[in-house]
């Protein structure tokens, strides 16, 4: 099914995308259909610039268990940041 | 039927983009396919799925014009700008789609737009996949022109309370007193959305209102099972799926 299930992060860094490197203002997270992931439904992660057109976008499909792996691996790395490196905790 | 065309027969087609005037007088992409010649031949409308305005769906609408219809298809995420299809699509879905009123008055404009052609004989059917087999329902209930609908694994056709929006207000199921064409409705057994129990529940309410349809499910079939370019094609089932909505635009449009 078209789920249309999306969920929106206001985020700052850059992306490296078709014509290179462009500033990022936001990621859309969906669980919908992929357009080239071999599963019915994948969470894709857009990640976007909305003010540089719609191709300021690098697009990422995972099954519902890498994108688990992957939540748990960003939060192990901010977690070993604050532990090793004196990132704030943001908590 | 797939692959009938005798070889001595004359074919041509006519394809191209054209503008219509959609919602709120808004110029809307569709993109056309015509046999050659004067005709005049019945219409279809095709209504494209989630992932746009495609390369499948070029092909599908000249797949029509091959099997003698004046086939046109709307963009209908041309609000949302212009890029590669996916591009679009992604930013369209970021924006939670397009709202129900706007589709169905699109597909209306290109309705109209066929009819007002001399190569089209008034009569148009609509089609679509997916949200498009949705949106085709909607139209043929909330507008009165149109002479037949295919309905292909349109989910969200009926819509618990939770899931309706701003975008979409109402479970086209509701709709069902109002449909105004014969409906054919092919579904895969697999699917999760339309479940099997929701194409029950659909059809009852056909029933109920007395309604002229047709349903086929299919067994080893899922979402998506005409599109070859993704692991939920199914040959056999997708074939037979094609002759039928092609047969059922040419018994009621011909």
């Amino acid at each position: 099914m078209c789920t249309m299930i999306v969920e929106k992060a206001k985020v700052a860094g850059s992306a490296r995308g078709a014509k290179g490197w462009f500033k990022l203002d936001q990621v859309n997270v969906s669980y919908d259909h992929p357009s080239n992931a071999q599963f019915d439904h994948a969470v894709n992660l857009d990640f976007v610039n909305g003010a540089a057109g719609l191709d300021a976008r690098v697009a990422v499909e995972l099954s519902p268990e890498s994108a688990r792996s992957l939540m748990r691996a960003i939060d192990a790395a901010l977690n070993r940041g604050v532990a090793e490196a004196g990132l704030e905790s943001g908590e | 039927m797939w692959n009938q065309r005798r070889t001595d027969e004359f074919e041509g087609m006519a394809a191209e983009v054209v503008t219509i005037s959609g919602h709120g007088g808004d110029a809307v992409s569709a993109y056309l396919a015509r046999p050659a010649g004067d005709g005049p031949h019945p219409g279809v409308v095709l209504v494209h799925h989630m992932p746009g305005w495609d390369e499948l769906y070029r092909e599908f609408t000249r797949r029509m014009a091959d099997h003698g219809f004046a086939a046109i298809c709307p963009n209908l995420y041309e609000r949302f700008g212009h890029g590669t299809p996916e591009d679009v699509a992604a930013h369209a879905r970021s924006e939670g789609g397009v709202a129900d009123e706007v589709a169905v008055a699109d597909f209306e404009a290109a309705r109209e737009y066929l009819s007002a052609q001399s190569y089209c004989t008034g009569k148009v059917g609509i089609m679509g996949t997916c949200s498009g087999g949705r949106h085709a329902y909607l139209a043929a209930c909330l507008t009165d022109g149109f002479g037949a609908v295919v309905d292909l694994w349109g989910g969200n056709v009926v819509m618990p309370a939770e899931r309706l929006s701003e975008k979409q207000p109402t479970a086209p199921i509701d709709y069902t007193a109002q449909l105004s064409a014969p409906l054919l409705g092919l579904f895969g057994n697999d699917d999760s959305s339309p479940s099997p129990e929701e194409v029950d529940q659909h059809e009852e309410a056909l029933k109920e209102h007395g309604k002229s349809y047709e349903f086929h499910r299919y067994d080893g079939a899922g979402h998506g099972f005409w599109y070859y370019d993704r692991p939920a094609y199914r040959q056999e089932q997708a074939m037979d799926a094609w002759n039928r909505t092609i047969a059922f635009f040419q018994a009621h449009l011909g």
